[in-house]
């Protein structure tokens, strides 16, 4: 049988090289257990954000509660005196506005981590550049013809592509001005607001591996009395070989 | 005193009502046979993820809304602000796939030992009922969240009822309740997954155990243990269920349990197999996803269906790779039951079986390319041939002589198999570990300690 199995798995092989697709992603490390690092995402997301993307189930309050923050903290920073601790966070732009700018209504980004992956979100914020093509200035290697302008520019820095011999793929990106951050500040921020957008995309990640340990060493210590209990019962019928 | 007063009350119950007798008769006095292994498990785990997903069904529909407008946000309430409602919700997502893992294993056993073959065809049929019922479940429960792949795979399963000629487009409309998958489709299937088909689940599990207790249970010798009897017509081979069973699986439960707790807790999403990346958007009618795949429990059917190039074709193929379970028991034309004694070409039929079937599961969670299509089309050949050829080479196949009476498996460190080998060896390494000899100290010490208490004056 084993003669039969063997080459077929190995024949199968490319298959699962075949199965990857769509632009190569850099990989980002999140740590949502990491306070501060939240805490710089949440203010990039108010800052860079929040003007045109709400996250309309993560309220305050609760953000306030995972991050470590007063709640007079996150009024007066994140609230500025408007709105109830208890709010979720909306946007101030107005749907039809919005479509009216971009052509779209800004998707909210509550589950965005959770729908694209990490990755994904992580790659596509530094992966603008400037595109007079386009209506908005910019376009994306991640997401092409993207709806959404570079809201990262002032950090980034402004980049221009220069394009391979064909004309249309891009074969690298060029700064033509320096944004606020060096690139590897940049990089870091934006792993910072990835990882507030992947705490927001499930808040209970942080109860439910709190709670799991204690659930798993309950278990664990059930299933050797269980064991033992069967055991017991089961003397009479396996003999005292064992 | 408190003796004879319960007693008197079971005395009273028994007149108006036969609970000593079910009680006997189906644990204390049901005689099972002694050697059930490993595979023998699952039968009560898949009714303990049963009463499980029940319960925080139950729990669910308290906070769910069936509405095409309110049901996504609806999730979320309950993943963010429902008290614990993280936890229902991932019990029951994981719940779905955990009931899939523990059914197909309990299946499988049946091939194993030929649990299916006569007397136990109505078991057989049942069981498959069930599995029939679950798949509805399990796929009308899918919409209910509402995300991108809840209302595409909806539409593209709901849509092969129009591959069937003359009806089929009003039977597709009639199911939906609608042109397209809708609100009205999205409130039917609430209905159905929160109280039609759970009924007719409970209702085949009842039957199904009220079967297999009139024939009793098969085993991995697959011979009759009525045959040998003692003079008080018990089976020698057999021993009640309860207590001997009911400890044995209380055991299983827990290293289930276990394992499907850590998944709860740690890997809900089971990289997007258990929980799917595109159903963390909500449903839109205008943006289909560039790749509509189930959940991996209905890949295999799934793959059956892409095989075949034409769409009625493929909708018929797939009825087939179902309905042909409910044939097994008579398409297994062999003597012997069970897979220890019978020969070869029922041993490398089971294998290219396993192998097909795990193999379009694979299949139909990747996209469409000719190789994969290639693929897709051999294993379902095979999948087909094990069905179609099984009354020949069952026939065909030199078996081994039966035992007279059960072989009872060597005690767990006499076992030479290669993954019995394995897990002792991992047992031997974590009872040695460091950790596991201060747990030890420690708990000793609580009993120690708790001696001196209770004999200290």
């Amino acid at each position: 049988m084993k003669k039969v199995l063997l080459p077929l798995f190995f024949w199968m092989l490319p298959l699962w090289a075949g199965a990857v697709e769509g632009p190569k992603l850099d990989s980002v490390s999140l740590d949502v257990y990491d306070q501060t690092s939240l805490r710089r995402g949440a203010r990039l997301y108010a800052d860079y954000c929040l003007g045109c993307h709400s996250m309309k189930y993560q309220r305050y309050s609760r953000m306030a509660h995972d991050l470590g923050m007063s709640e007079n903290e996150v009024k007066k920073d994140f609230l500025h005196g408007d709105g109830k601790i208890t709010d979720v966070m909306k946007v101030s732009l107005k749907k039809s506005l919005g479509e009216k700018w971009f052509g779209v209504t800004p998707p909210d980004l509550s589950l965005i981590v959770r729908a694209r992956g990490a990755d994904w979100v992580y790659t596509y914020l530094r992966s603008f550049y400037q595109d007079p093509k386009r209506s908005n200035g910019d376009n994306n290697q991640v997401f092409k013809d993207v709806a959404m302008p570079n809201a990262l520019w002032e950090l980034q820095g402004i980049r221009r592509a220069v394009y391979a011999a064909d004309g249309e793929t891009v074969a690298r990106l060029d700064t033509v001005q320096k944004g606020r951050l060096t690139a590897k500040e940049f990089d870091s921020a934006v792993a910072d607001l990835v990882n507030f957008m992947a705490y927001v995309a499930e808040p209970a990640q942080l109860e439910r591996s709190h709670y799991g340990k204690y659930v798993l060493l309950y278990l664990l210590i059930l299933a050797v009395l269980f064991y033992h209990l069967k055991k017991e019962y089961w003397r009479d019928v396996e003999g005292p070989s064992e | 005193m408190q003796k004879r007063i319960a007693a008197s009350l079971l005395a009273w119950i028994d007149d108006r009502f036969p609970l000593t007798k079910l009680w006997n008769e189906h644990l204390a006095k049901y005689y099972a046979p002694k050697n059930f292994n490993f595979w023998y498990f699952f039968g009560s785990l898949a009714l303990v993820v049963l009463v499980s997903q029940l319960l925080t069904g139950i729990w669910l529909t308290m906070h769910y809304k069936p509405s095409a407008a309110l049901a996504f946000d609806s999730v979320e309430y309950i993943m963010r602000d429902v008290d614990w409602g993280w936890l229902i919700r991932y019990l029951h997502s994981t719940g779905a796939s955990a009931f899939f893992i523990v059914v197909y294993l309990h299946m499988f056993r049946g091939l194993l030992y030929g649990s299916f073959k006569k007397p136990r065809e109505l078991v057989w049929l049942i069981g498959m009922a069930m599995y029939l019922a679950l798949m509805a479940e399990a796929f009308m429960g899918y919409l209910l969240p509402w995300g991108q792949m809840s209302y595409w795979g909806a539409q593209v399963i709901t849509s092969l009822f129009g591959a069937i000629p003359v009806i089929g487009d009003d039977l597709m409309q009639w199911i939906r309740g609608d042109y397209l998958v809708s609100d009205a489709t999205l409130n039917r299937f609430f209905a159905l997954h929160v109280v039609a088909v759970p009924l007719v689940l409970v209702l085949l599990v009842v039957l199904h155990i009220m079967a297999l207790h009139q024939v009793g249970s098969n085993n991995p010798d697959g011979i009759e243990i009525k045959k040998k009897k003692n003079r008080a017509g018990v089976p020698l081979d057999g021993i009640p269920f309860h207590p001997y069973y009911t400890v044995k699986d209380l055991f299983g439960v827990v290293v289930f349990l276990l394992i499907f707790c850590w998944a709860v807790f740690y890997a809900p999403e089971m990289g997007g197999m258990f929980l799917e990346h595109p159903n963390f958007m909500p449903a839109d009618a205008f943006k289909t996803p560039e790749h509509i795949a189930p959940v991996w429990y209905f890949t295999p059917f799934y793959s059956v269906l892409r095989a075949v190039p034409d769409k009625l074709g493929g909708v018929i193929a797939m009825g087939a790779a179902i309905f042909l379970l409910f044939l097994l028991p008579w398409l297994d034309r062999c003597q012997v039951r069970s897979v220890r004694y019978r020969g070869i070409l029922f041993k490398s039929a089971l294998t290219l079986f396993v192998v097909s079937f795990l193999g379009l599961g694979y299949l139909g969670t990747q996209p469409v390319t000719p190789e994969a299509t290639l693929f897709a089309r051999l294993f379902s050949l095979l999948y087909f041939a094990f069905f179609l050829l099984m009354p020949l080479y069952t026939r065909w196949d030199k078996t081994l002589p039966e035992p007279e009476r059960l072989t009872l498996s060597p005690p767990l460190r006499q076992r030479q198999e290669w993954y019995w080998r394995l897990l002792i060896r991992g047992v031997d390494a974590a009872l040695a570990s460091e950790a596991t000899q201060r747990a030890r100290a420690f708990g000793e010490q609580i009993l120690y300690r708790l001696k001196k208490y209770i004999s200290s004056p």
